[in-house]
Parts: C-alpha cells; structure tokens; sequence
C-alpha cells in the first residue's frame, strides 16, 4: 500500500512535470472528468440556444402548417439535403474514431480522422452553399430578394400559400441553417487547432482532453442537424 | 478514466450503419401519403431514436459517470419546458378568447 502510494505520488509528479495535469486537479482521471462535464454544461446552453429558435419555428409550424408544408415539399431539395446529412453522419463517425485512437495514442490515425473530418465539414459547407446559391436564384431569400411566387417556378399553379407566411418559413430556414453552419465553421476552426496540436505530438493515451471535448461540440452540431433536416426538409 | 473499454472500433461502425440506415427510412417514409401527422410522429421518432444512438454511443453517454448523465438530463429537461410551456400557451390561447390561433404573426396581404 505504501508502495503504491509513493509510486503513484512519483508518477503524478511527472505528469506535472511534463504539463498534461494541471495544477488544480488531483489526477488525470478527475481533469479528464472536469473537462468532460464542462464540455456537456456549454452544450446544454447551446441545446437551450438552438431550442428557443427550434420552438418558436414549431409554434409557427403548427400555425401556418400549410405554408410552412409548401415551402418544404416545393421549395427544399430532398436529395442534397439527404446527401448533407449522410456526410455530417460521415464526420460523426470519423471524429468518433478519431477520439478512438487519441485514446489509445495512435497519432497517425488520429491525425488522418481530424483531417477527414475537416474534409468532410467543407463538403457540407460548400453543399449547404450550393443550396443557399439555388434559393437565391429562385427569388426565396427574406430581405435580400425574396418574391412570392417565384417567376420562374414549373408549377406556380402548386403555389398557393399566403406569400407572408412562407417568406416566414425562409426567415427560420436561412436563421437555423444560418446558424448551424456557423458552429460547423467554427468546428473546422477548432479541428484545424486539434490537428495541429496532435500534429506537433501533444495527445498522448494519457491525455486527449481536447480532442473528446471538441468531439463532443461536434457530435452536437450533428445532433442539431439530425432534427433541422426532418423539421426543415421533409415535414409535408 | 479512458474510453469506456465497451465502446470499440465494431460498435461505432454498427451505430453509423444504424444512423444511414435510419437516414435513408426517414426519406422514404416522406414520400408514403401517410397523413400529415403521423409522418410528422414517424419524422421525428426516428430524429430522435438517430439523436439517442449519437449521445450514447458516439459522445460516450453510455458508461459515462453518473454526474455526466445528470448535467444531460437536466439539459434536456430544460428544453422540454421551454418547448412544452411555450407551446401549451400558444395552442391553449384561443380557449379563452375564442379566436383562432393565427391570429399572431404576419398577416394576409
């Protein structure tokens, strides 16, 4: 017992030593803790964010829900929004394999998966892009240019909701979306900081911190898009 | 404390394969004239079976400590206040007033 004790006192002096624990912390395990439940209380304050716009698109789908079901079926396009939501899925899987080999030290691997899943986060933003180039061409943008019904639309016979109330659906459209790609810019801003630092060696299977905490904000821009996508592209 | 040992390199593919699995059933099940509302009940059991399978598995719920689980709970039972109350408010209006619902928002030009 005595033993232990002092070999584990010798070993927590060298972690100190080479500045994975901080000083405050009793031992790795109670830091890796901390930091974890740190991470979930920032994002129970985003899921408080992100819910005040989610319920108040709710409240008005509920109201206008033939409006809203119009712009949807009319006006969003299933196919990239299926193909978006397959390559956010994509990263999830590779930011979870990426916590995976932080944890059992492999700093290749764990390099390759935050480079995939940058890769990833780009082709959902230039994809999300593209979307938002097609909505502007059809004349669907609150404030910029948006005009109801569009001119050119192949079936305006189809399009007989109030043009208030779909110019409604694209203010929570564009503000949710709006919203969620920019935590996914700023996920690939902390993605290209983690990959720096695993690349300069800093992770190791005794301390991968901020690799599991980002994958946590990850995992939850994923999460938000999981109910954007049924809310926003398939409710008819 | 390291990754929970349970969680391998197997149960994350099983669990994406779940996800696209479900992503794809979710875009089918839109284009079957179920009625309006229980594609909406379909729509989002499924979001919310996708968003159970990511929290457990993927963000390391499942054998995570118990003051972990707390800090989620609380998370989502805070969303579902705000949710429910606001929504409860909103439909229950036209009970005393007599009005339909649609009379906040934009109104027709």
């Amino acid at each position: 017992m005595d033993q232990a004790s002092r070999g584990s006192n010798r070993d927590l002096s060298r972690l100190e030593a080479s500045q994975i624990l901080a000083h405050q912390f009793d031992d790795l395990a109670q830091q890796k803790e901390a930091s974890n439940l740190g991470t979930w209380a920032f994002l129970a304050t985003e899921l408080m964010f992100f819910g005040g716009a989610l319920t108040a698109f709710v409240v008005y789908r509920t109201f206008y829900a033939d409006a809203f079901a119009q712009a949807s079926r009319e006006h969003m396009s299933i196919p990239l929004g299926t193909i978006n939501t397959a390559v956010l899925l994509c990263s999830s899987l590779t930011v979870a394999m990426g916590v995976h080999y932080a944890s059992h030290g492999q700093q290749r691997k764990l390099i390759f998966m935050l480079l995939a899943t940058i890769g990833l986060a780009l082709a959902f933003l230039c994809i999300k892009a593209t979307e938002y180039y097609i909505e502007y061409s059809h004349q669907l943008v609150p404030g910029l240019n948006f005009h109801y019904p569009p001119h050119h639309h192949a079936h305006p016979e189809r399009l007989t909701a109030s043009p208030p109330h779909v110019e409604l659906f694209f203010c929570f459209y564009f503000f949710l979306t709006g919203l969620h790609a920019l935590h996914m810019i700023v996920g690939v801003g902390i993605f290209s900081f983690i990959t720096w630092k695993a690349w300069r060696g800093k992770y190791s299977e005794q301390y991968y911190n901020p690799v599991e905490c980002s994958g946590l904000y990850w995992h939850f821009v994923d999460l938000v898009w999981i109910f954007l996508f049924p809310l926003l592209y398939l409710l008819h | 404390m390291s990754t929970p040992p349970h969680i391998t390199k197997t149960t994350y593919f099983k669990v994406f394969a779940a996800l696209m699995a479900l992503l794809v059933i979710t875009v089918i099940a839109t284009f079957i004239p179920w009625g309006s509302r229980i594609g909406i009940v379909i729509a989002m059991t499924i979001a919310i079976v996708k968003a159970t399978l990511v929290v457990l598995y993927f963000m390391h719920i499942k054998g995570s400590s118990g003051l972990t689980k707390v800090f989620v709970v609380a998370g989502l039972a805070w969303l579902a206040i705000l949710m429910g109350i606001t929504l409860a408010d909103y439909h229950t209006r036209p009970w005393l007033s007599g009005n339909p619902p649609m009379t906040i928002g934009p109104q027709e030009r």
